[in-house]
């Protein structure tokens, strides 16, 4: 093996690929791969961390302790997630820590819908439902991807979302169905959340120049303008059902393609939240670089602790 | 101040009883003592388990993948070694 050269090892992985055998750890992988496995998954660990600040701004001021109990369990999954992710990117070689101290550096992204603020507690069914929702549009193809932990986590990823979207439309349904100022609650953190979740899938597809070595990778599975519309297919119906009006002048069902035509979206404003200037993107960065901060110190004596009792083990 | 990273260990959890422990990933934890608290928290949050194993990773010693043809050939080439190998001939039952 270790006589091969590099087109043979490259088309040997290729082959692999093409015949859905899944690419485990120590297998040989081009490196592109592996970079681009790192950078993928450790942004995707990094949004769900981040994704547990907007909403665990409400926790305090759940209305009644079962939707501060869901809430509660709902956050912690997120939390289990992004856990589930760095374990996955450690598996390529990856130093967690490092991964961590570049998105408290900024040079590692991660979602952009994470950066507006929840000024209501409509917005907690709105996220549920429109931001898992999309999540979850954007986690059951990665499933199917050729890197088996990465794959892996998905699955349990996957199986744990379908709760948080269902108790996000359970908030914002009821809301809808309440008085005028809730349903108006409602309406307005669909407003507020409908294109950002939209952005959530990433530039049209002929912006993302990416795309094509990921598909040939099976990294990805479906392009972001085929998951966008998935999204508005099926999201769609679901605010007609409880009256809620999409914020979009130009939605119209397409009789002829079977799907929903949609307006275009804002790419100014996601590039700008993108670069960093949303509107909570320095509370959001420094709120985790604080938590890391501040956590050193407990980290540092539980490390102590432990080689104490090992010394005082092996004596 | 130590300031190390804690180690990692991989997890292993039994789903029900008569069943393996079966590998599910990762943590980072100081001890075993809080890798397996750690990991009640992170792989068993819907009764997916009701018994864990930690093993720091650097215990963990693999076979090579671009050694697996020549590890695992001597098992290809053997098929005496299974049932469907052998005729029975008609009449015979009970074997
Ligand atoms: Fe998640
Ligand atoms: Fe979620």
């Amino acid at each position: 093996m270790k006589d091969l050269n590099i087109q043979e090892l490259e088309r040997r992985f290729q082959e692999k690929i093409d015949n859905d055998i899944k690419i485990e750890p120590r297998d040989w992988m081009p490196e592109e791969y592996r970079q681009t496995l790192i950078r993928q998954i450790s942004q995707h660990a990094h949004s769900e961390i981040v994704g547990m600040l907007p909403e665990g701004n409400w926790i305090t001021r759940a209305p009644n302790l079962r939707r501060k109990a869901v809430l509660l369990a709902k956050v912690q999954d997120e939390a289990g997630h992004g856990l589930y992710l760095y374990s996955a990117v450690e598996t390529l070689g990856a130093d967690r820590e490092q991964t961590i101290d570049d998105l408290h550096t900024g040079k590692a992204k991660y979602s952009s819908i994470f950066n507006y603020p929840t000024t209501s507690w409509a917005d907690m069914g709105a996220i549920g439902w429109l931001v898992d929702g999309a999540a979850i549009m954007n986690q059951v193809p990665l499933c199917r991807c050729s890197y088996g932990p990465y794959a892996r986590a998905m699955v349990r990823v996957c199986k744990e979302e379908s709760f948080h979207q269902r108790q996000g439309f359970e908030i914002i349904s009821l809301l809808a169905q309440g008085t005028p100022e809730q349903k108006e609650m409602a309406q307005d953190a669909l407003n507020r959340f409908w294109w950002p979740a939209l952005m959530m899938f990433g530039p049209n597809d002929a912006e993302s120049p990416n795309t094509l070595q990921s598909m040939k990778w099976k990294i990805k599975r479906l392009t972001n303008d085929e998951l966008r519309q998935q999204f508005v297919d099926v999201t769609v119906p679901q605010a007609h059902m409880i009256g809620l009006t999409i914020p979009d002048k130009d939605l119209k069902f397409n009789e002829e393609t079977g799907h929903y035509d949609f307006g275009v979206i804002d790419w100014a404003e996601f590039w700008e939240v993108v670069k960093g200037n949303g509107p909570c993107n320095k509370e959001r960065v420094d709120a985790r670089r604080k938590a890391k901060e501040d956590g050193q110190w407990v980290r540092d004596a539980a490390m102590a602790y432990a080689e104490k009792r090992k010394i005082q083990k092996a004596s | 101040m130590s300031n190390k990273e804690w180690p990692l260990w991989e997890v292993f959890i039994r789903s029900k009883q008569g069943l393996n422990h079966k590998h599910v990933g990762s943590l980072r934890a100081a001890d075993s003592k809080m890798a397996v608290e750690n990991a009640r928290d992170v792989y068993t949050r819907r009764s997916e388990g009701i018994s864990i194993w930690v093993v720091e990773s650097n215990n963990v010693f693999a076979s090579d993948p671009s050694e697996a043809d020549s590890l695992f050939e001597p098992a290809d080439s053997k098929a005496y070694r299974h049932p469907l190998f052998y005729d029975v001939p008609d009449g015979i039952s009970h074997m």
